[in-house]
């Protein structure tokens, strides 16, 4: 099938130049000046895994008080200057790192960078800021506490990384977020935002020689990095239990979970491409077509590949009336097993490529997205010149990779089930 | 698939809805003898292309007991016709790389996909013969309605807070169905079937009722060539079929509901007023109203943000936001959370404060400015984005503005002045226009 290649693109991720600043700060750089602004993705190494054991939490709430009052503003008046230029600027935490975006007009960049510099350089962590960004994510927590989905994936993980910091919620719990201090904040920002770790990329209409300078001003002055506290590698564990959460509702929410490959392992391409045909995101997947489309068990099914540091995993979702919950899981482990033991057909795994080759341009249609990709495989470590080579990689796989990567991912078949709901067995 | 429901905005997290229109790129259109509009809005920074229909029909065209039905038929677009049987269509799309869905709204339906450019004739042809062959076998119905009532448990019966949204709908609109869930009722959705499904796809899914946007790596010739030969073959009705949209009475009463249930642990806020939409006011005000949505619930500067919540420290989130795109008159909302402790009753007597001394207070030329500012902003900001774009004129289409209305909005910020937030403010947010929520622990 002819496809769209990344090698045609004009706003091409594939014309990325990595940079060094005059300070030695290293970026990922496209050039673009189609349309009048900048977009900035950056990742520090160091997420909700160095939160302290006691307090889940500190992390996601480090990333929300960046913007809440740097340098000489506080938070109102740091935010008036965002808005004032209508610059964009968040801040995000996961497991492994804390990233954020920036995007401006060019005209504002100037400014931009500096504000930018500013929230990751000197925070504030004013008393009246703290004390805000607790209470929107404690009135978060509770607005969530009995969503059927978020209460499935959080006992999802704490069942499956049960004693390991992946078993703890980004975002806490009412009573860690409750105890959480100045302290505890000023202590992971020392830590995580710092020299070296940052994984930067930036698409846009600016030059390298105007960038470099301005990399230079936000990274440029940060602290070297120390030592982050080592993560032990951990797999899925209660692969076999089934879970209830017990919830008054007619529809049951289920995740469910079973071994992985991490993202530079040899048998994560044909990993990918096994999940595209089992529950990847178009309407053509199996459990798609068993669970929706044959049997009208649920809206939304599928299957990811999970790959943490420290962990990997294939980890789905589905959502059926709770009379159902049987009769859908017992499609999915067949539909699972069914895979395992007979592979997918010879026109499946080429369908599956086709997709996969030609749909990753699509990935690409914007600024922020292009930046935000370039940053994840730059932090995932899988080099300048990958977005050039995923294509054939994904052309190579065979149906030996396919089984082999079967073996290894839906293995022995025993899933970990979480249900939040009321289901009938 | 997906539907466009704005019962997502009233979630704690809610964006403001701004308009994003764009006045970039060079936009051009035409119209085949068939009836049915082109737009084409050239984006050459990728060999792709977006390539969308849309349908000037969506829930508020239900007709009466059968709501759910646009966007059940929008989940039977994809079940095959007489040449290309069900699931052929997404095979093909697939198998070229590309993406596609489709969602409904109140006022329009649409299908989309993304392909690399060379595709574009081939998804015109699937797209082309769905408009006038649907099959429908009645095998794959019950199914699909079984997904459906999946679809709306997920979204509604499991979540207080959308059942909260639903009732306020229904209680602001009190004639006019915009007050009608769009994925409709739970019971008349158990009861929608082949017959409603195909006597509503041949009223609307015409070529004098749909609109063809292509955004992407084309050109304005190549894609009528190629529309001439798909989209042109299929058989015109001679005109567009009627929409019949009762209007609104002029409202009275102030409303009060509550949504209470155990599940729920953080209560909320919601307000909404009626108000009227680009299509139904008589001069500028919609404008004014976008604007004032930014000035006085846009994020962390807003005015409302900042007495609530910094301020007073009552709330601990507060915004607000204007439904534009509509056909008639539509929603303003604003929202607060209350901080621990606070009842909804001492928040709503607290907003009902602020926004009374927001009429002298919040309009300053600063706050004004900076609004002004991020609201013209998001127009260059969603030229980054060509499905953005896409959607945009094609949203704005199907409810009847024109490119030049998409176009000339930045412009139509800039102009409103002061007064004009004023006067928007007393003429439209007083209590008789409005419904208010509580979204709270059942005792």
């Amino acid at each position: 099938m002819a496809t769209a290649t990344i090698e045609t693109l004009s706003t091409s991720p594939t014309k990325v130049k990595a940079l060094t600043s005059a300070q030695g700060v290293e970026a990922w750089h496209v050039e673009s000046d189609v349309v009048p602004l900048i977009a900035v993705a950056f990742t520090f190494e160091g997420g909700s895994a160095q939160d302290p054991a006691a307090k889940p939490g500190v992390a996601q709430m480090l990333s929300r008080l960046l913007d809440e009052g740097a340098g000489p503003y506080g938070s109102d008046a740091f935010q008036e200057r965002l808005a004032a230029r209508a610059i964009e600027l968040s801040f995000n935490a996961g497991n492994d790192a804390i990233g954020g975006s920036l995007k401006t007009l060019v005209k504002h960049a100037d400014e931009a960078f500096e504000l930018l510099r500013l929230a990751l350089a000197e925070p504030r962590f004013d008393d009246d800021a703290v004390e805000r960004v607790r209470a929107q994510t404690i009135a978060g927590l509770r607005y969530q506490q009995n969503d059927p989905g978020v209460m499935a994936t959080r006992r999802f993980f704490a069942e499956g990384f049960g004693g390991h910091p992946y078993g703890n919620p980004t975002s806490g719990t009412i009573e860690s977020v409750a105890s959480i201090t100045r302290d505890d904040l000023v202590a992971l920002h020392r830590a995580v935002i710092a020299r070296g770790r940052a994984k930067i990329a930036v698409v846009g209409a600016i030059g390298e020689s105007r960038l470099s300078g301005l990399l230079d001003g936000v990274f440029g002055g940060l602290p070297e990095a120390a030592p982050l506290k080592s993560v032990a590698p951990v797999v899925l564990r209660n692969r076999g239990e089934r879970v209830i959460v017990d919830l008054d509702v007619p529809q049951s929410v289920i995740r469910f979970g079973t071994e992985g490959v991490p993202i530079r392992d040899k048998d994560f391409i044909p990993a990918f491409v096994l999940n595209h045909i089992l529950g990847g995101g178009a309407f053509t997947s199996r459990l798609f077509q068993e669970v929706r489309e044959k049997r009208g068990l649920a809206y939304s099914v599928g299957t990811s590949l999970v790959s943490y540091r420290a962990a990997a995993m294939t980890w789905g979702y589905t959502a059926t009336k709770n009379e159902r919950v049987a009769e859908c899981l017992d499609v999915i482990s067949a539909e699972m097993n069914r895979l395992k033991t007979d592979g997918p057909t010879d026109e499946e795994l080429q369908k599956a490529k086709d997709y996969l080759t030609g749909s990753y341009a699509l990935g690409f249609d914007t600024s922020t997205k292009i930046a935000h990709t370039l940053t994840q495989l730059n932090f995932e470590g899988l080099g300048i010149d990958y977005i050039g080579r995923r294509n054939s990689l994904v052309a190579a796989v065979t149906q030996d990779d396919v089984r082999r990567a079967a073996e290894r991912t839906l293995g022995d078949g025993r899933m970990l089930v979480v249900i939040a709901g009321r289901p009938s067995f | 698939m997906l539907d466009h429901s704005p019962a997502r905005l009233h979630r704690l997290d809610a964006e403001p809805q701004g308009r994003t229109e764009g006045g970039g790129p060079e936009v051009s259109s035409f119209t085949l003898d068939n009836g049915l509009e082109v737009v084409v809005i050239p984006d050459r920074r990728v060999p792709v292309a977006t390539h969308m229909v849309w349908y000037r029909n969506g829930s508020a065209d239900d007709p009466m007991g059968q709501s759910g039905i646009a966007h059940f038929l929008e989940h039977l677009m994809f079940k095959g016709t007489d040449q290309h049987p069900a699931g052929e269509f997404s095979k093909v799309v697939s198998s070229l790389g590309g993406q596609e869905n489709a969602f409904t709204s109140f006022d329009y339906t649409a299908y989309f996909q993304r392909v690399a450019k060379e595709h574009l004739g081939t998804m015109m042809h699937y797209e082309a013969d769905r408009m006038a062959n649907l099959l429908l076998e009645e095998s794959v119905v019950a199914p699909e309605r079984d997904v459906v009532l999946e679809e709306r448990r997920m979204r509604v019966e499991t979540d207080p807070s959308a059942q909260l949204s639903e009732a306020m709908a229904a209680s602001l609109f009190v004639h006019h169905p915009y007050g009608i869930p769009i994925i409709g009722w739970m019971h008349e959705i158990e009861g929608l079937n082949r017959d409603h499904a195909l006597s509503y796809y041949r009223r609307f899914y015409t070529p004098e009722n749909a609109i063809l946007v292509v955004a992407g790596d084309v050109t304005e010739d190549e894609v009528h060539r190629l529309a001439d030969g798909t989209y042109g073959r299929v058989a015109p009705r001679g005109e567009r079929p009627v929409r019949f949209r009762p209007r609104e009475p002029e409202p009275r009463a102030a409303r009060h509901i509550a949504v209470a249930d155990p599940k729920v642990e953080q209560p909320t806020l919601q307000r909404l007023y009626l108000v009227p939409s680009c299509r139904t006011a008589t001069d500028r005000d919609c404008y004014a109203l976008d604007l004032l949505a930014e000035v006085l619930g846009g994020g962390p500067t807003s005015y409302l943000y900042r007495k609530l919540v910094l301020e007073r420290g009552i709330a601990v989130n507060a915004g607000a936001w204007y439904m534009t795109s509509a056909m008639e008159d539509t929603r303003f909302s604003v929202y607060a959370v209350p901080a621990q402790g606070v009842s909804l009753q001492a928040l709503e007597e607290t907003v009902d404060e602020v926004l009374r001394t927001a009429l002298a207070e919040a309009f300053d030329a600063d706050a004004v400015e900076r609004a002004k500012t991020r609201l013209v902003a998001e127009t260059i900001y969603s030229t980054d984005s060509q499905s953005s774009l896409a959607r945009i004129y094609g949203s704005a289409l199907a409810i009847g503005d024109t490119i030049a209305d998409v176009q000339r909005w930045p412009q139509e910020i800039e102009r409103v002045m002061k007064a004009d937030l004023v006067a928007a403010a007393e003429r439209y947010l007083i209590p008789r226009r409005s419904v208010t929520g509580y979204l709270q622990k059942s005792a």
